[in-house]
């Protein structure tokens, strides 16, 4: 058994290096208070509500630079999805789903009789409406920036472990630092520069925020080059070109759930992490009977082992 | 075990009439019904079987994700992702193929670890462990074609830094470099061509598994004794129902495990940046390959220095590749006439020294080398610059202010400086991994061969039935 035990260790070893895999300089997302439902074990589902208050967050918000190109709109309604409704098991005949589709102008795949391309009303077996034409035009959109689609976003962040993506879509939106600490000061030129304060009691260092550039604790990414102070004690974190976009009240919920920052970052990485795997309600559902079915199957075969084994000195 | 009497009776008509033809259900029952077992095979020998099972399920599942693929830059990311929201249960086919992999690979290093302690790879079965090195370095190369194909960062980058590697073989280096990639990048004409690779290989892989199984039917079973089969009444059991039921059992825990990665956490073993679509103008912070490829990683990253005319990069390859190659020899290396490690005190230590050094470079490899591991001292600040008259020195402050107050008295003096960092000396991760480098190589080329002469092997049983019965015998079969 003492190979057993040596293997144990080493894979707890092992494990530990495998969390070490994308660290970068950015402070480690954690979940919100109370965790995410669909990550609990052993059926976590998505929170519905949240997750369609987290689509109305997507639409009015994030939308105008950020696409969602992997997904149709049909997904919304589809089984797990954040609209699914019972009474439409096929998620094309959901008259929400066909109205959220129809709201936007897409331009169709095939031309028009005589040839020319054309914008219609999209359906809910098309694609999301990409923001922008092509990646050129969102660079030059925004300051040369791209944003990037968030279909499968929750997925590429983290360690790969159910939530982590959602916990890190949720930090990076609610945790800019709050407009108070960003001060201004007249630079040589005569603009103004921005810039942050670091404090633990008294100031240790200044961090610059260039133009156009957001300074988020959460976004991977190097300072140093803006930090002056002990460049021991740079903070974590990096700039992204996105402003702070959720400040209190920026959307209206319909359900009238009260919409602070955090509830909205809530809510849009909910449903962006369904947006990253439509499919993850079958999976956990899948997941019980699945196990109950192989613990079954493994005690049968102990028992016939046992058995077949009894006469055989081994 | 070859010269063991058939004993299959073709009971009805046609099977005798297929029997005088093509006597395939007598090779299957004379290999896996009526095949003389050593008793004592304890759960450390379960892992063919369930290696078996693991080769099935890959290919079963490729099959169908290749159905659905599309093999082209543009569109081989959205079409994994496809199968993975609109192909019915293609997010439990692929999650099972993309899981796979990584049990496939966990199963291996446990069958390839037995194997080492318990001598499988002596005489007589220096083939069936040659044979199965060649298995284990196709089962990389298939892992290392599949891992491009959903086309994200890592498969990218990933494949261009193995590429590379061909570039560091001096004269043909370059000319294998771009005949890998099919053009002078990594591009769709590579995506291609290791698409049907990574569908070719696993049936490679299949072919020499079945050499493998011969080269083990010849000989038999290696055991836990090391003792070899003296009286096939005495020692062994039939394979069917003894070692099937005993096979089947350990299968299902270990699908048990693979079912709680497939449902819980499909992702956890594999890298985010896979699932941010291939882009070659951005380079991902930190290249690494999938888990079980780490050691490997280790070994080519340790070597940082030259040795003569061969240059740290080539090294670095040769390296690596000897870490697989120096398992092809490993028969003509051990020296030892005991084949068990139960019964090999001092080597058994070594071995155990040997597991944890692999796991341990399975740590660094996910590591960034320069990362320390333990620091000694302090982060020192180091101000660099260059006076009015062209000068150039730098000073070494332990406090921010002196170091500050320096610099701008430097820069009001009309000199360039700058601030930056120095890194307080430290054991870092690359210092690990070459000192576990050479321990890797010092198993194989200098213990297992100086301890062989030297060592007294103790308490070896005199036969497999014997260890059984006897009094001290040590457990074959600890039940959990």
């Amino acid at each position: 058994m003492t190979i057993f035990r040596t293997l144990l260790v080493g894979l707890g070893a092992m494990a530990l290096g495998l969390s070490a895999h994308a660290a970068g300089g950015s402070k480690h997302a954690e979940a919100p208070e109370g965790g995410w439902s669909f990550a609990k074990v052993p059926a976590g589902q998505i929170d519905k509500e949240s997750a369609q208050r987290g689509f109305q967050v997507y639409k009015e918000v994030c939308a105008s630079c950020h696409g969602l190109k992997l997904l149709s709109y049909r997904n919304l309604g589809e089984k797990g999805g954040p609209f699914y409704d019972d009474a439409y098991p096929n998620a094309n005949d959901n008259p929400l789903v066909k109205a959220i589709a129809a709201e936007d102008e897409i331009l169709a795949l095939e031309p028009d009789e005589s040839g020319d391309p054309f914008y219609r009303p999209a359906r809910p077996s098309d694609r999301f409406r990409s923001p922008y034409p092509n990646d050129q035009a969102a660079r030059a959109a925004n300051g040369g920036a791209l944003p990037p689609d968030l279909s499968v976003i929750t997925k590429a962040r983290g360690h790969g472990a159910e939530g982590q993506g959602a916990s890190y879509v949720y930090s990076l939106l609610s945790g800019y630092p709050d407009a108070e600490k960003i001060k201004s000061k007249k630079g040589d030129d005569g603009l103004n520069i921005n810039y942050i304060e670091f404090d633990k009691g008294e100031v240790v260092g200044t961090l610059l925020q260039p133009t156009g550039q957001y300074y988020n604790p959460y976004m991977p990414g190097d300072v140093t080059a803006q930090w002056a102070g002990d460049p021991r004690h740079k903070p974590y974190g990096g700039f992204l070109a996105m402003a702070p976009q959720l400040p209190e009240g920026r959307v209206e919920y319909m359900d009238g759930t009260e919409a602070t920052t955090e509830q909205m970052a809530y809510d849009v990485a909910q449903f962006l992490h369904w947006a990253g795997d439509p499919k993850q309600g079958q999976r956990k559902s899948l997941a019980l009977p699945v196990l109950i079915y192989l613990l079954l199957l493994t005690i049968l075969l102990w028992f016939s082992y046992k058995r077949i084994w009894r006469n055989v000195k081994h | 075990m070859s010269g063991h009497e058939s004993t299959y009776k073709p009971a009805s008509g046609f099977t005798k009439w297929l029997d005088s033809r093509l006597p395939i259900i007598r090779l299957a029952h004379d290999s896996f019904v009526d095949f003389p077992t050593p008793k004592n095979l304890n759960y450390w020998y379960t892992f063919g079987g369930i290696l078996a099972i693991c080769l099935a399920i890959q290919i079963i599942t490729g099959v169908v994700l290749a159905m659905h693929y599309t093999a082209s830059v543009s569109e081989a990311f959205g079409s994994v992702e496809r199968i993975m929201r609109d192909v019915p249960f293609g997010w439990l086919v692929r999650n099972i193929h993309m899981v796979g992999a990584s049990m496939f690979f966990l199963a291996v290093y446990v069958h390839m670890f037995r194997g080492l302690y318990y001598g499988s790879y002596k005489a007589p079965r220096e083939v069936l462990w040659i044979l199965g090195c060649v298995i284990f370095l196709l089962m990389m190369a298939t892992a290392f074609l599949g891992y491009m194909l959903p086309w994200g960062q890592m498969s990218l980058h990933g494949a261009n830094v193995i590429i590379n590697l061909f570039g560091a073989i001096p004269l043909v280096g370059e000319g294998i470099q771009s005949w890998l990639m099919g053009g002078p990048s990594v591009g769709n004409q590579t995506l291609n061509r290791f698409f049907s690779l990574h569908y070719l290989l696993p049936f490679m892989i299949a072919g020499v598994v079945i050499l493998h199984i011969w080269a083990l039917h010849v000989p038999g079973n290696n055991n836990p004794t090391g003792v070899e089969v003296q009286d096939v009444k005495k020692d062994t059991i039939p394979f069917h129902p003894y070692y099937t039921v005993k096979d089947g059992f350990a299968i299902v825990v270990f699908l048990m495990i693979f079912a709680v990665f497939v449902f819980y956490a499909p992702n956890v073993l594999g890298h985010a940046d896979n699932f941010i679509e291939a882009n070659p103008l951005v380079t991902p912070a930190q290249i690494v390959p999938e888990w079980y490829l780490l050691p490997f990683y280790a070994i080519l990253r340790a070597i940082t220095f030259d040795l003569g005319p061969i240059d740290a990069k080539l090294l670095g390859v040769l390296f690596m590749f000897g870490s697989i190659a120096v398992l092809f020899v490993l028969p003509w290396l051990d020296t030892a006439k005991t084949k068990s490690m139960r019964y090999r005190p001092v080597a058994k230590q070594f071995f155990f020294g040997f597991v944890i050094s692999c796991l341990l470079l399975g740590w660094c490899g996910a590591s960034n080398p320069d990362d320390p591991l333990i620091a000694m001292g302090e982060d020192k600040l180091i101000v660099s610059y260059i006076d009015t008259a062209g000068l150039e020195g730098t000073r070494t402050f332990d406090e921010y202010e002196a170091a500050a107050e320096f610099r701008d008295e430097q820069q009001a003096a009309g000199a360039t400086a700058s601030m930056a960092v120095k890194k307080a000396p430290a054991f870092t991760f690359k210092i690990l991994s070459q000192i576990l480098t050479a321990y890797y190589f010092a198993y194989f080329l200098l213990i297992l061969p100086i301890l062989g002469l030297r060592e007294k092997p103790k308490g070896e049983p005199d036969s497999i039935h014997k260890s059984v019965l006897g009094d001290h015998a040590p457990a074959a079969v600890p039940a959990e």
